[in-house]
């Protein structure tokens, strides 16, 4: 029978000076007395090198490093560790930090190893429908610590204190939140978890939830016994079927373990969770849309205040946070604010997470400690662009945020730099793009995006999106006119300060952005007519040059009838038929198509 | 409201919907009535939710503004085979353009529309969360990555055969 454990001793001189054969023979009469020996294989290694903790034990699998026992901890360690499945933190020779784990497993992953993993510490390492195995990690240890030993108001000072700002995109500081919401007296109060991911590009939420669901439901109770809420809901996408059934399943199992429901733990404290789906809307990411749309209307923002800490789900006061932030409040409860707050920036403590795509060797997700320079993720972490393409931007933030140039690249990631570059850091998301792709062509995608995303409510937003793609669409065109630029910018403008929500206010963003940092390619289209990375297709053309052998792979693919020739001679397109598919040019063998 | 099938949807429907009314706030369970009879009839037909404001109590102008404020739910029966063209950031730029093209040339559909033998429908998805895989395109329930024009081709192809047998 193959073993269950495999734990080393450490043999080393100075182990078993201050007792390493005692611990060891208490080991053998322990794992006897619990009939284990059979499951529990025990090497001996030369010395470990971490002599003054002596003696020292490895526990494998998990790579879990016992210092200074002597033989009443080896009890401990085999009927709690060995037989409950629980580490003991007390006996761990590193104070065991949340997100330590992930770095026993991972660490030496490039990839990972340049991360670090606070809010997604578990994904990957546990199993998301086991509730057994996020036990084990210390899950729920922090709403136990929370419930005895401290007040609501001690965990909105934690949480005040650790610097935590929301992890959905504008970076309010979160313990203000709860602080505003814990102050109100109506009741009933409400915890919502807003799970309505809805930038293209983005899906932090999505696996953050289908890896650790758990963390997102400890997070909600905590926040609840924070502010005095009894209800929460999680408001996710209905596009998003396995991290509703993952976050189902561990409300389900939190209940049955007495982690939400009536009387928590022994406590007064009694809170549950019900989920609500979305039904595809962008805007119900903006808050007041979301407390709309749970509420069975359409997601249409209202003006703030009344901010929804004081009057939000069924008119009362409602705590809402992104599933990154929740994630994160396990670990501030668990390992507390101070050591919280050595991570990150002066402003932005933490790490955020950002789904990294588009034209980068290793795409998905990144966490990284505020801080961090876009150069180290897409280069560092990322791997480069594939194929030694040539970088352009990185688009940060999604619909809302802008496009950064290589000159930008050592920007830090926290708030403030982000948004003095002229981007935002948003919700996460990070898609780098190369010479391949139009910035005008970009810009007019994302507009396209929030233009038709608009809710409609207020004109500025719902008139002025629409007068603006107007506007890049006849560029991308070729019928850009002078003044075009201005017009946009000052378009642009006038949005930014009169819509209603967050939407409409950084909807011109990308637009500006890429006027403000690809200003020439726009000129290009405008006074040239020239799309220098060839995605304009009006301003394109392809042809055939001399060099073409008549194999007429062109003619057959072509979906217009516009190539004509004889088989072994020069083939010609008819550019008033041709659509500018670019079929022939993926098709020529003999890199006789040219686009120019 | 004729067949069988019909009767037992609107059976089903009538429960789910008698159920939420006695929940606290009932009428914020609205989207999910209509997510539930979309799972059951397919798309939202107009008889389908004049019976939701009828049995819950809301006016039909109201239901109407929610089935076309969100792009989830559908107001027309849709094809057998549900195309979904992810058009997020990360596919635009790796091509999903292209890719949607080639679909309504070939399928002469456009979003929104069901082709003339009813075999597929198609509709734009905004951002499907498998960035990774992108350009990606999902077809009923199943996620396609990494594709090219000519793949997608060759997967209409496949759920063309796919239905004969």
């Amino acid at each position: 029978m193959a073993a269950k454990y495999v734990i080393t001793l450490c043999d080393g001189t100075k182990c078993i000076n201050n007792g390493a054969h005692r611990v060891r023979a208490a080991l053998d009469e322990q794992l006897r007395a619990h009939g284990l020996t059979d499951q529990v294989r025990i090497n001996l290694s030369g010395c470990l090198g971490m002599c003054e903790k002596g003696p020292i034990m490895v526990v494998n699998p998990g790579y879990v490093i016992y210092g200074g026992l002597d033989e009443s901890d080896v009890e401990r360690i085999v009927t709690e560790h060995l037989v409950g499945g629980k580490l003991i933190g007390d006996l761990e020779v590193e104070q065991d930090h949340l997100y330590n784990r992930f770095y026993r497993i991972f660490g030496d992953v490039g990839f990972f190893g340049k991360q670090m993993r606070i809010a997604l510490r578990n994904c990957g390492i546990i199993n998301p429908e086991n509730i057994d195995d996020y036990l084990s990690l210390r899950g729920y240890e922090a709403l136990g610590k929370a419930l005895t030993e401290m007040s609501p108001a001690d965990i909105v000072a934690e949480v005040q204190r650790s610097g935590l700002r929301g992890r959905g995109g504008a970076g309010f500081p979160t313990g203000l939140k709860w602080k505003l919401t814990a102050a109100e007296k109506a009741t009933p109060k409400y915890v919502i978890c807003n799970a309505d991911e809805g930038d293209p590009g983005a899906f932090m939420d999505r696996s953050a939830i289908e890896g650790d669901p758990h963390t997102v439901v400890e997070g909600m109770a905590l926040g609840a016994y924070a502010v005095g809420a009894e209800r929460g809901v999680v408001y996710i996408r209905a596009e998003y079927p396995l991290a509703i059934k993952r976050i189902t399943k561990a409300i389900e199992d939190a209940r049955a373990h007495g982690f939400l429901g009536e009387r928590i733990l022994g406590s007064d404290f009694n809170f549950d969770i019900e989920i609500r789906l979305g039904a595809g809307a962008f805007v119900c990411g903006e808050e007041t849309a979301l407390i709309h749309s749970i509420e069975g209307a359409r997601g249409m923002p209202r003006p703030r205040p009344p901010y929804p800490s004081v009057q939000g789900l069924f008119g009362k006061p409602t705590l809402i946070n992104n599933v990154e932030t929740w994630a994160n409040i396990p670990v501030i409860i668990m390992d507390g604010a101070t050591w919280f707050s050595t991570v990150g920036t002066e402003t932005s403590k933490g790490t955020k997470v950002f789904a990294l795509a588009g034209k980068v060797v290793n795409t998905g997700l990144v966490e990284v400690p505020m801080g961090t320079t876009l150069r180290e993720i897409i280069y560092d972490i990322g791997g480069g662009l594939p194929g030694g393409r040539k970088f352009k931007a990185v688009q940060t933030g999604g619909p809302s945020g802008g496009c950064l140039p290589e000159r930008c690249l050592d920007t830090p990631i926290d708030y403030e730099s982000l948004a003095k570059a002229g981007s935002i850091m948003g919700s996460g998301g990070m898609i780098v793009i190369d010479e391949d792709s139009c910035m005008v062509d970009i810009a007019r995608f994302f507009l396209e995006f929030t233009q038709n995303e608009s809710c409609g409510k207020c004109t500025p937003c719902r008139e002025g999106t629409k007068r603006m793609l107007e506007i890049l669409t006849r560029i991308t065109e070729g019928k850009g006119r002078a003044g075009d630029i201005e017009k946009l910018q000052r378009l642009g403008e006038t949005i930014k300060k009169a819509s209603l929500c967050g939407l409409g206010q950084s909807a011109p963003n990308p637009v500006l952005s890429t006027i403000e940092n690809f200003r020439e390619e726009y000129e290009e289209h405008i006074e040239q007519g020239k799309c220098r990375a060839g995605a304009c297709k009006a301003l394109i053309r392809f042809e055939i040059l001399q060099m073409c052998k008549g194999c007429g792979v062109c003619r057959k693919v072509c979906p217009v009838g516009a190539i004509t020739g004889q088989a072994k001679h020069l083939h010609v397109i008819d550019q008033d038929k041709c659509v500018r598919c670019g079929l022939c040019f993926e098709k020529c063998k003999f890199d006789a198509i040219v686009k120019v | 409201m004729t067949t069988t099938q019909e009767k037992d949807a609107l059976a089903e429907l009538g429960e789910f919907i008698a159920e939420v009314m006695q929940r606290e706030y009932p009428h914020s369970h609205l989207i999910a009535v209509l997510h539930k009879a979309q799972a059951l009839y397919g798309y939202l037909p107009t008889e389908v939710m004049n019976e939701v404001a009828v049995r819950m109590g809301i006016p039909t102008a109201h239901i109407w503004g929610v089935a076309t404020f969100y792009h989830y739910f559908n107001l027309n029966p849709p094809g057998k085979h549900t195309i979904s063209v992810c058009l997020g950031t990360a596919c635009y730029v790796k091509g999903a353009g292209a890719i949607l093209q080639r679909i309504k040339d070939e399928l002469k559909i456009d979003f929104g529309q069901v082709t003339e033998d009813g075999m597929f429908s198609l509709q734009p998805a905004r951002c499907l969360g498998a960035c990774g895989l992108a350009p990606v395109v999902m077809i009923d329930d199943t996620i396609h990555g990494d594709l090219t024009a000519d793949k997608m081709m060759e997967l209409l192809e496949t759920y063309r055969k796919g239905s004969e047998d």
